[in-house]
């Protein structure tokens, strides 16, 4: 047997060569994998407005009340289908001196003597002055906090400041549509959530699991996204009765979109799931004699965490659209509630598109804005969170 | 190939099952039963009602059985003898009011698969060819902004616009002088000038969505040996491009049937109900209205059918295309 020799009597403790500078060790940079994703996440420009407007979005459903120049249900009859007053910055007084003076221009009505139907010029001579911070309508922020100041408004209560024109009862679009984006923005938020409870859920059963319980939930999963939506939607809206409050009916919608939003959710989750079960760290914590449910939640789960992210920014769009289509259709939400959708039910027929199109380009804008943002931002936290696109 | 047939077929009965439950739940889902809201109505009209004769009317119509037989009673109707029960709004048979209707359904649906197909094959293939073009980005800015405007906006604006500046009457799928007349070329040619709004609305988003895809596949065959071999070797571009790496970026133009299918008969829904048009969406969304439950349910059950028979020709021909399907 072939001893083993040292030529000293150790190796060598040492190294041979003396570093040059021993004081300062060399310092690497250490960043997370949530680090990386979000410096790759930033390099996306679009992604980053995308998010900025889903946030604004956001603050505004938030705090509506404060934005919205009057509440959402005051009606003014003499001022039905009024068309969009422009916000200016200067006015010029009586002398011809322009000057800084916040203000829309007012409307001259006549009146149709044929069809008695009233037709409304903006009258650029009429200066309404508009402030910020004014004193409005009260209200109560949140249901709690009572205030009646309000962002932006006219100096004088009796005059008007429709910045989007008003529906067939005097109602003024913008501050419905500030309100509308409360709801419609909160229902595609509590949808995805519920989505994304069922989703991971099932996905991560089936996907941990496999054999037959895998095949029982991909039959579900296969029988619900094989269903075309919008009837099936309508069927289980349309079966909630009239007498329910519309909080309750609120609620019931938000559950019906996500019942069938989550079918996606899953199969992403499962599809992960099978991926990584095999992987040398879930094998390593198994041996080590980690619960199934450790496996799971404290294991796999995280490692998907940022996919799931993407997901659902990619399904929220979807509940907006579909809350939006049901309140269109009148089997969804209901006034007084008011939402995108419910605001696009007085655009139905063009006729009332063709006297009032404010009617239909503000919320119709509203949610096309609402959906491409969230399809950028979704986009941008796809790519980042793939650690093999560069 | 006709064992995978066969195996496909068998793997759709769990599938015709769960949806069959869930159209039969819709249809249990309203409070109270057709009865009810027929006792609503005479009451109403100030008639008298018996109890003793609701009871035997209610017994008739099978409404005090219990759940699973009311459903064995339901299926079996359509499965034996075509019977999708009764509408009570319409006073006819389910069967005789939604025939028509699906057939229009199917039609404007699979034109506007037609309309997918033709649109997206020639962008897709320029996207990838020209990949961070101008005109790539103007496309893909294009589509994400039809995946991004619902289906009845659109249907909405695009009503408004021909109704301002081609004075055409919308909605419809004929001029009113020849909705009854027989079938003639001035009568295709008004179908046509009707059906242009709908098979847009209907199919951008789906257009949108296979763009994409086949630019991201051809993308990653262009790039491939064999392509590189090819043009090394001389053939002429457009035959490096068609002839081999185009036909394999083809398969999800196939397999699209399958995922595209059930977001047509869905866009058709809610578009044929902006523009009124005579396929199932209005009819459905009527009778959820006025709770005419057989006729809804056989509706949603029928689309939930065509959708999956959509899903099996697909299936069926992705194999035909690409024996690694055909094989496995």
């Amino acid at each position: 047997m072939l001893e083993h020799t040292y030529i000293d009597e150790a190796p060598e403790a040492a190294p041979a060569v003396t570093a040059i500078r021993t004081s300062k060790p060399v310092k690497t940079a250490v960043a997370g994998p949530w680090r990386l994703m979000w410096a790759k996440f930033a390099r996306n420009k679009v992604a980053i407005v995308a998010g900025v407007i889903i946030l604004l979005l956001y603050l505004i459903g938030l705090f509506a009340e404060f934005l919205a120049p009057a509440l959402p249900d005051t009606a003014r009859p003499q001022f039905t289908n009024a068309p969009p007053q422009e916000l200016r910055l200067f006015a010029t007084d009586a002398e011809g001196n322009s000057q800084f003076q916040l203000h829309v221009t007012g409307y001259t009505m006549t009146v149709d003597q044929a069809s008695l139907r009233r037709s409304y010029v903006i009258d650029d001579a009429q200066v309404v002055p508009v402030g910020l911070f004014v004193k409005g309508a009260p209200y109560k922020l949140w249901g709690v906090i009572p205030s009646d100041v309000h962002l932006i408004g006219p100096l004088k209560s009796s005059d008007t400041m429709y910045l989007m024109g008003t529906d067939k009862l005097g109602r003024d679009l913008f501050s419905r549509l500030i309100h509308g984006t409360r709801i419609s923005m909160s229902i595609g938020l509590i949808g995805v959530t519920i989505s994304l409870f069922l989703g991971v859920i099932l996905g991560s059963i089936s996907g941990f699991y496999g054999g037959w319980v895998d095949l029982v939930i991909q039959r579900v999963i296969e029988v619900i996204s094989s269903m075309p939506t919008i009837p099936l939607w309508l069927g289980l809206a349309a079966a909630i009765p009239l007498s329910w409050s519309p909080i309750t009916v609120y609620f019931v919608i938000t559950l019906i979109v996500s019942l069938f939003g989550w079918t996606g959710l899953a199969r992403e989750v499962r599809g992960r799931f099978f991926a990584l079960r095999s992987e040398d760290f879930v094998t390593a914590a198994r041996l080590d004699g980690s619960s199934e449910r450790r496996l799971i939640f404290r294991h796999i789960l995280p490692s998907l965490t940022s996919h799931i992210l993407a997901v659902v920014t990619l399904a929220l769009p979807t509940m907006i659209v579909a809350e939006t289509a049901l309140s269109f259709l009148g089997i969804g939400l209901k006034a007084p509630v008011v939402s995108w959708g419910v605001l696009l039910q007085d655009a139905q027929n063009v006729r009332t598109i063709a006297t009032a199109p404010w009617l239909l380009i503000w919320p119709s804008a509203a949610v096309v804005i609402t959906v491409l943002a969230y399809n950028f931002l979704g986009d941008g936290l796809r790519d980042a969170a793939d650690p093999y696109e560069s | 190939m006709l064992s995978y047939v066969i195996k496909r077929l068998i793997y759709m009965i769990p599938t015709l099952f769960g949806m069959s439950l869930i159209a039969f739940a819709i249809i249990q889902l309203p409070p109270g039963d057709y009865v009810t809201s027929m006792l609503a109505s005479m009451a109403d009209s100030g008639q008298n009602v018996d109890p003793a004769q609701l009871d035997a009317l209610r017994q008739s119509y099978g409404f005090n059985d219990p759940m699973w037989l009311q459903y064995f009673k339901w299926i079996s109707g359509i499965l034996l003898r075509g019977d999708f029960g009764y509408s009570f709004e319409w006073n006819r048979p389910v069967a005789e009011l939604i025939w028509e209707r699906m057939g229009s359904t199917l039609a404007i649906s699979l034109a506007s698969l037609v309309f997918v197909w033709a649109v997206s094959l020639p962008i897709g293939i320029y996207s990838a060819m020209r990949r961070h073009s101008v005109g790539d980005y103007g496309f893909t800015l294009l589509g994400f902004i039809g995946l991004a405007i619902p289906n009845f906006i659109m249907a909405l604006v695009l009503m408004y616009f021909s109704y301002k500046y081609m004075g055409q009457s919308v909605g419809g799928l004929f001029s009113p002088e020849y909705v009854e007349a027989p079938w003639s070329w001035g009568k295709f040619l008004d179908l046509l000038a009707h059906l242009w709004i709908p098979i847009i609305v209907i199919g951008t988003n789906g257009t949108a969505a296979l763009i994409r895809i086949l630019r991201a596949n051809l993308t990653d065959e262009l790039n491939k040996p064999y392509v590189v071999t090819a043009r090394a070797k001389g053939l002429p571009e457009y035959k490096a491009v068609i002839k081999y790496p185009v036909r394999i970026a083809l398969n999800p133009f196939v397999s699209a049937i399958g995922w595209v299918l059930p977001e047509l008969i869905s866009g058709v829904t809610i578009t044929a109900i902006v523009l009124n048009l005579p396929t199932a969406g209005p009819l459905l969304l009527r009778a959820l209205i006025s709770q005419d439950m057989y006729l809804a349910g056989s509706f949603i059950l029928l689309m939930g059918v065509l959708t999956l028979v959509g899903m099996l020709i697909s299936d069926i021909l992705l194999a035909l295309l690409d024996p690694r399907i055909r094989f496995n």
